[in-house]
Order: structure tokens, then sequence, then C-alpha cells
């Protein structure tokens, strides 16, 4: 590539149209919108941004946004796990229906997976009479906001380890017994660590969606301020009051707390990359 | 060879039996409990008054015009997508310039952002109280509560779809054969529409379908930008709720089934696709 040049040369034509309709479709649907979000925040200034943020029912609604969303990650790490190990290695009957229902999450409508569960767990629901006995509430507490991002981040983490399962190469784990690792000794030392950014991958996958996630939740959760109120649902509310700044420095403060966290992880996977050598 | 393995002992490179039958009933009960039940109940609670609640739940004037807007958003924000999604391929996969990698992490931008904030960035943009949108007010378009804004919150929503799963798809094969055709004197758009498109074809319809089960599923954007007019701006999943809210049970399940039917079909698509196709799919494919 040529010093200066922004494209090295190609004899393929339409770059100009296909980068052109690219860039005109980003800059209208995405760019444009966050530029609007972000410069009404410069507008209200850091300062008076903060005032509108720091109030108890905020910081409630945020810190059972992020607390639920990372329970429930942490939840379909370790099932999300178990799921695609047991899709790609072990052959039983049924496991093509299991493989394809894995992805029922991505293609139901969140708001029906919504009434459907709250269905499911309100007090005279199937699920609802069955825990009751055991003095387990689970809709319209904090416990039906977890079920409800279980459901919806679910699919991520399956989704992003299981091509890495296929593709783990048999002689480590044979070389490994034949050193005289037992078969748990050879999952966590030689297959986990294997394993571990495609996990990372998923987790912040399903843990940005958790975090934002809407639909699914406001009909389970129950919605009492400082109590089970989510804070995109502390957006809408705040623009069905017309009050646009309040719902613009929550948003903010989503997006950016949102970053901080997906910057985390990303750092976490280039350590544990680094660690089994594949950087 | 099959006396060797069936003299061997349970094979060094997997579980006990023990061990894989438990994972595989522990995975099963997780798959029924928390997929299978929800999507039983939406069935089940639609189906409570029989059939004829269904078809009269479905056949009310606002159910109709709810099921008519998310056809129509769908009809148009799809083909969009997937323009955007070939342009953005071909450009990206076929070309080398700066900021690639930047490019990518944009048009995934989506993703990380919450339906809800998706939505208060557009009424931020287009509002009453914004610049432009006063000036929109004065010349008398619409775009908040209005058709424009809920199309371009499904086209936020769903923008990486189809892209994401072309881009990596179009990488792979690279660009010789599209010189090859050049070379043998076709033009430029011959060579794509006989060349690349034969190509990519399952990988577009797989990002087409996951594109469109999302536009007509789309809730938090929707019901921000929207303002959920009933019989102008609401949608099937806004539709959902507001008969949910009103404890009109057998009619937001009813709806709620016909999505949850389309999800279905989109399942059957998909996997039909990743069986007979996996070669010609993005083998990166993440979701």
């Amino acid at each position: 590539m040529k010093a200066g040049l922004l494209r090295s040369p190609s004899p393929l034509p339409g770059f100009g149209l296909s980068f052109g309709i690219m860039m005109t479709m980003l800059s209208i649907v995405v760019l444009l919108p966050i530029a609007a979000l972000l410069g009404r925040g410069l507008m209200i200034g850091p300062g008076a941004l903060w005032d509108m943020v720091n109030s108890d029912r905020i910081w409630a609604a945020l810190s059972l946004s992020f607390r639920a969303a990372l329970i429930a990650s942490f939840f379909n790490l370790v099932f999300g796990l178990m799921l695609a190990w047991v899709l790609v290695r072990y052959r039983f009957w049924g496991r093509r229906f299991i493989d394809a229902a894995v992805d029922l999450p991505f293609a139901l409508p969140t708001a029906v997976a919504g009434i459907a569960l709250t269905a499911l767990y309100a007090p005279n629901g199937v699920f609802g009479q069955a825990l009751a006995p055991l003095g387990l509430r689970v809709a319209y507490t904090e416990i039906g906001i977890w079920v409800a991002l279980v459901f919806i981040g679910q699919p991520f983490v399956v989704r992003t380890v299981q091509p890495v399962i296929e593709e783990l190469d048999p002689d480590l784990e044979e070389v490994s017994a034949t050193l005289g690792a037992r078969r748990l000794h050879t999952l966590r030392r030689v297959i986990l660590p294997t394993l571990t950014p495609a996990l990372l991958t998923g987790f912040a996958l399903a843990l940005a969606r958790s975090v934002g996630e809407y639909g699914s939740v406001i009909f389970i959760a129950g919605n009492i301020p400082g109590a089970t109120e989510i804070a995109p649902l502390l957006i809408v509310i705040r623009l069905e009051e017309y009050n646009c700044d309040a719902a613009a420095a929550i948003g903010i403060t989503m997006l950016v707390i949102s970053f901080a966290m997906l910057l985390a992880i990303n750092a976490i996977q280039i350590w544990s990359r680094r660690r089994i050598g594949l950087v | 060879m099959s006396d060797i393995a069936l003299s061997r002992p349970v094979p060094v490179t997997t579980e006990p039996t023990f061990a894989r039958m438990a994972l595989i009933g522990l995975a099963v009960v997780f798959v029924a409990l928390f997929l299978f039940a929800p999507l039983v109940t939406v069935f089940a609670e639609a189906l409570a008054e029989g059939w004829c609640g269904v078809i009269a739940a479905l056949t009310l004037p606002d159910a109709r015009a709810a099921i008519g807007m998310t056809l129509t958003i769908a009809a148009i924000a799809v083909p969009l997508n997937a323009v955007f999604g070939i342009a953005a391929a071909w450009a990206i996969a076929k070309f080398d310039f700066r900021g690639k990698a930047f490019l990518i992490t944009l048009i995934d931008l989506p993703f990380s952002v919450s339906p809800v904030v998706a939505g208060l960035m557009l009424v931020l943009l287009f509002g009453a109280n914004s610049t432009l949108g006063a000036w929109l007010i004065a010349n008398d378009m619409r775009i908040v509560f209005a058709f424009p804004g809920i199309l371009l919150a499904t086209l936020f929503v769903t923008f990486p779809f189809v892209a994401r799963e072309l881009i990596p798809v179009m990488i792979e094969q690279g660009k010789a054969e599209e010189e090859a055709a050049l070379t043998l004197g076709a033009s430029g758009w011959r060579t794509f529409l006989t060349v690349t498109l034969p190509n990519i074809r399952w990988a577009l319809l797989y990002g087409v379908l996951l594109c469109n089960a999302r536009a007509m599923g789309e809730f938090g954007a929707v019901a921000v930008i929207s303002g959920k007019i009933r019989g102008q701006t609401a949608t099937m999943p806004t539709m959902v709720e507001m008969f949910y809210n009103e404890y009109l049970s057998v009619a937001a399940f009813s709806l709620a089934a016909v999505l949850a039917m389309l999800a279905l079909l989109t399942l059957l698509l998909k996997s039909l696709l990743e069986w007979r196709h996996a070669d010609l799919l993005a083998a990166t494919r993440r979701h």
C-alpha cells in the first residue's frame, strides 16, 4: 500500500458505489442518531448531566440492570458451555432438534417472550404454582428479571463456543490422557483454557444484550421504582413525560458503563489469548 | 477395525458414561424449562377460549392494522438492509483501504446499544425540540410517532444482520473469480450478478432471514419511537403489549402466537440452510 493512498488499487469496479451506499446508510441510520444523543449530552454539560443522573431512583435502576445482566450472563456462561459441549460431543436422540431450539430467543420477539414468561411464573401460572410451596416468588421480583435475561441471553455463549469445540484438536486430549491426566484434569487444564476467549466473547455479547433488554423484562418485572424498575424502562418513563434531557442523561450513562464493561472484557480476552499462546 | 474398537475400553477422550448421561439430561431439562415452556405457554394461552377466540382476536381492527404495519415495515426494512449488507460486504471484502476494522465495529455497534436507547436517539434527532425536528415539523414531515420513525428504528436494530453474514463469506471467497470474469470481458454488473451473487446467495438468505425475524419482532426501539398509536403506528409486538395491559389475554396471546409461528418458521428455514449449505455460510457464525 502506497503511503498517503487511502485505498490500494484494484481491478474490480464498484468501490465508489458500494462504499457510497454503505457510508450513506451507516450515517443516516447509525451515526447521526448516536451523534444526536452525544450532542445532547454535550449541550446539557457534564455537571448538569451528573445532577440529572444522581438520584436514588436512577442509581437503583442502573445497578439493577447491570446486576441482573451480570447474574443472568454468568448463569448462561455455565449452561451455555454445557449445552455447547453436549451438542458437539455427544450423539443422542433429539440432538438436532435441541440444536435448532437454542436459537429460539433470537427468533422469538422479546415482547412475546415477556408475556409468556409472565404467564408461566405468575402466582396462578404453571411454574408459579409449582414454586409457591417452596416460598419462591419469581414474577414481579428481581428473580423474574433474571429468568427473562437468561432466556434472551441464552444463545450467545452456545453459539460462540460451539464452533471452537468443533475445531478442538483431539490430539491434545489424547496427549493429556497419555501423560496420565485424569479426564476432569484434562477438561480443566487443557480444554477450558482453549475455550476461554470464546466463552468471554459469548459472555460479553450476552451481557451487552441483557443490560439494554426491555421487551422481555417489563412484563415480568413488576416495575416497582427502586426495586424492580430497570434502567431502559426509566428512559421510556422520562420520554413519556417529555423530559428528553433526563432520558438522554440515563441513556448516555448506560452507554458509558456498557462501553467500559466491554473494554474490560476485551482486556481479559487479550490476556487469556496471550496466556494460551494464540497471539 | 471394528473389532479393535469394540475390544477397546472407554476412549480416554470422552467422559464416563454416567457423566455423559447426566450432562445430556441436564441440557434437555434446561432447554425444556427455559425454552419450550414459554413457547408452549404462548399457544396454550392463545387457545384458552378455543379457535374462535383466536380468530375473533386476529380480526379485531387494531390487530389487523398492527399486522399490516409490521408486514409493511419488514417489506421495506429488509430489502434496504440487504442492499446495505451487499454494498458493505463488497466494499470491505473486495477492496483494501484503511480503517476497515473501525468500520466493521461501527456496523456492529447497534448490537451493543439498548433498543430503548436506539429509540431515544431517534427521538432526540427528529423530535420536536431538536433543530432538525422543528424544521421537519414546520415543513409538515413527521418522523417521530410516524411511519418513517418506525422504519428508522427497525433499520437501526437490524443494521448488522446481513452485512456480518456476508463480510466473512466474501473475504473467504477472495476476488479471483471476479477478476477472471472481468478479464474475460464481463461488465461489472454482469460479474456481480453471475459470479458474486450465486456465491453468496445462501449466506445472503441466512442474513435476510435473521434480519426479517428481528424486523418483525422489534419491540423496545419501536415502542419508543412509534408512540404506539392504535390503528396508526402500532406494530404487532407493541399491540401485544397494549392488549396484554388491557387484560385482553386471549387477544395478546393470539397475536403473540402469530409471531411465535413466524419465529418457528424462521428457525426451521435457518436449520435447513445450516444443514444443506453449511459450507457456504460464514465459518465464523456468531449469531
